[in-house]
């Protein structure tokens, strides 16, 4: 058992937190979450008999978007569910969290599991499921065996399982553990993988839900969607929209990555200013300038740090500039840093983690692994650079699930903003900048 | 082939699935097998499929797909680094390069006295944490310095 969960400053997480408000590193147990509030919003559900399309009407006020990646509006997604259906529905939080600079979920998992459990047992009932997953990154070993102890404390509490709270309404909720592959992300893989397959996505549609887990109705959401549920049943929807901004309700954790003085999560409104968020984490590591930033995981496009530094933190800012919220992994790269160096080394984490099931996927990843790879280690060719823009444009759009177009995005944007550094690194066979170019030179001089 | 404790643990998954999907429980199986065994061999995922009513190649697709089973036998300790972008900004190649220096292995060779393994990780969803190690699948060590990593190859005797 990992023992490196040191307590820390309930502000770590910053002022605004709401999901992780009051957590210390120590205080992940049922009685500290029941101190700090927790269960409150089910009972008052059970108790004011709040009826399920009264919950997802609420919850589609909030203006809630998917934390995971895609940031779909979570009432609608709840609404998709069909409500007289007469067999088993299900419920999937998806935990797999492996999209590169993300770790938010795995910091809710193990310092506040019962925020998810009352979450994934409210969504539960607002949608009718009556059993329900968890399904978490193979990687975290010790946070799957925490999050089973949450559970454990929850059924003996009556917050889970037969009758909850002497109520009517029944919901077992299990832990599923990945096993080390970035693709049980994608929601339908993930459904696989529960089924005991190897997790390669399915063709949409069907969606999950009208034909999910083991061909039943299912919803899966993120970890950190499941965990703002019970502030918006207890607030209102009113109130968690008001805590962001119009279209982007709430908070969100954004995990800081990269050249910053303190890496970590940090839980602000969304709409923040990029700025601030720099500041909280301590901002630039070592005072260097800001170069480059991928706002919402190693997926979505690379923005120029000066473009970040004027952007705020929220789906539609962010898109506005030119990139996506994403997960909310922010990756921070500093003046010294290779850009060609940086996308090579993504390029090679998609070319690895293809499930091999589309061609275009399975064939492009790699060739664009390849092609800049040859390019840092100078052997590009002046071609190179339209061809790798050209193999990208024909993987994505082309394929059964969006690890394609996850392939095809950071090349193209990486690019696109920073050619010259791709073209100098052809030309002169070496890095226009960093500390490796600089080491470079001097040795040549 | 699997202890009384290691069936158990099967067992209890089985248990979080509908009857009729024994298969479901196919990753934890695979995952108490490997930790009994060390790695995955045909013979163990052989008794695995038999267990679970699963067809053998369904299972050797599962062990095959998913990146921290082993079908090929590992040093006592494998030892995991993450090298993906966010943790290669904050001294990750600084630690496999140790690491490789320090055992005198490549990536996926084993120590001669067949006490480790190294391998190339891609993201833990540890970021913060970086440089991050996984130790046999199951414990994250987080801020590896060189130091940490030559604290930690001291203590996995």
């Amino acid at each position: 058992m990992n023992t490196a969960h040191p307590p820390f400053d309930p502000l770590v997480f910053g002022p605004d937190a709401q999901i992780m408000k009051g957590v210390d590193g120590l205080n992940w147990r049922l009685a500290d979450y029941e101190a700090r509030g927790g269960y409150r919003a089910l009972k008052k559900i059970f108790a004011e008999k709040i009826a399920p399309d009264a919950l997802i009407a609420e919850v589609k006020k909030s203006a809630l978007r998917g934390r995971g990646g895609a940031g779909f509006p979570t009432g609608l997604k709840w609404s998709f569910m069909p409500r007289q259906f007469p067999g088993q529905k299900y419920v999937v939080c998806n935990s797999d969290e492996g999209e590169p600079g993300t770790f938010k979920d795995r910091d809710i998992l193990r310092y506040n599991p019962h925020v998810v459990i009352e979450g994934m047992v409210i969504g539960a009932y607002a949608m009718g499921a009556t059993v329900g997953y968890n399904y978490i990154h193979g990687e975290i070993w010790d946070v799957y065996e925490r999050f089973e102890e949450a559970l454990a404390e929850a059924r003996a509490a009556g917050y889970l399982g037969d009758r909850i709270l002497g109520g009517d309404f029944s919901f077992q909720l299990h832990a599923h553990h990945g096993y080390g592959a970035y693709i049980c992300g994608e929601e339908t893989a993930l459904l696989e993988s529960i089924e005991g397959k190897k997790g390669q996505p399915r063709f949409k549609p069907p969606f999950p839900a009208s034909f999910g887990l083991y061909g039943k109705p299912t919803t899966v959401n993120n970890t950190e969607t499941f965990a703002a549920v019970p502030w918006i049943v207890l607030n209102g929807g009113a109130a968690y929209l008001d805590l962001g901004r119009p279209n982007n309700g709430g908070t969100k954790i954004f995990s800081m990555s990269g050249d910053v003085a303190r890496p970590g999560n940090y839980e602000v409104r969304l709409g923040t200013p990029f700025a601030a968020l720099l500041e909280m984490a301590g901002g630039m590591r070592g005072g260097r300038r800001i170069k480059a930033v991928i706002p919402g995981g190693s997926s979505m496009p690379v923005l120029p740090g000066e473009v970040m530094m004027k952007t705020d933190m929220d789906y539609d800012s962010i898109a506005k500039a030119g990139s996506m919220l994403g997960s909310g992994a922010v990756i921070v790269m500093d003046e010294t840093r290779c850009m060609v160096r940086c996308l090579e080394r993504l390029s090679y984490f998609y070319f690895e983690e293809s499930c091999g099931q589309c061609t275009p996927c399975r064939e492009g990843t790699g060739w664009l692994y390849r092609m800049v790879h040859r390019i840092e280690t100078g052997r590009g060719r002046t071609e190179d650079l339209d061809t790798l823009v050209s193999v990208s444009d024909n993987i994505a759009g082309r394929t059964i699930c969006a690890l394609g177009d996850a392939a095809a995005i950071p090349v193209k944007s990486f690019i696109q903003h920073f050619r010259e550094e791709f073209a100098h690194h052809i030309e002169h066979k070496r890095c226009m900048v960093g500390e490796r170019g600089a080491a470079r030179d001097k040795a040549a001089a | 082939m699997i202890s009384a404790q290691g069936i158990a643990r099967i067992d209890a998954a089985i248990a979080k699935y509908p009857a009729q999907e024994r298969q479901s429980a196919v990753m934890t199986a695979l995952a108490v097998a490997q930790e009994e065994h060390g790695h995955l061999s045909t013979e163990v995922m052989d008794f695995v499929a038999g267990y679970l009513g699963m067809p053998p190649v369904a299972v050797y697709e599962v062990a095959s797909f998913y990146g921290m089973y082993d079908l090929e036998k590992t040093g006592r300790y494998k030892l995991c680094v993450c090298t993906n972008l966010p943790c290669a900004l904050s001294g990750a190649v600084e630690a496999a390069e140790h690491l490789k220096r320090t055992l005198g292995v490549e990536f996926n060779g084993t120590t001669p006295d067949g006490r480790f393994t190294l391998k190339e990780g891609e993201c833990f969803g540890a970021c913060g944490d970086a440089p991050v190690m996984l130790i046999n699948n199951k414990r994250m060590a987080s801020f590896m310095s060189p130091e940490a990593i030559d604290r930690l190859l001291a203590e996995l005797k």
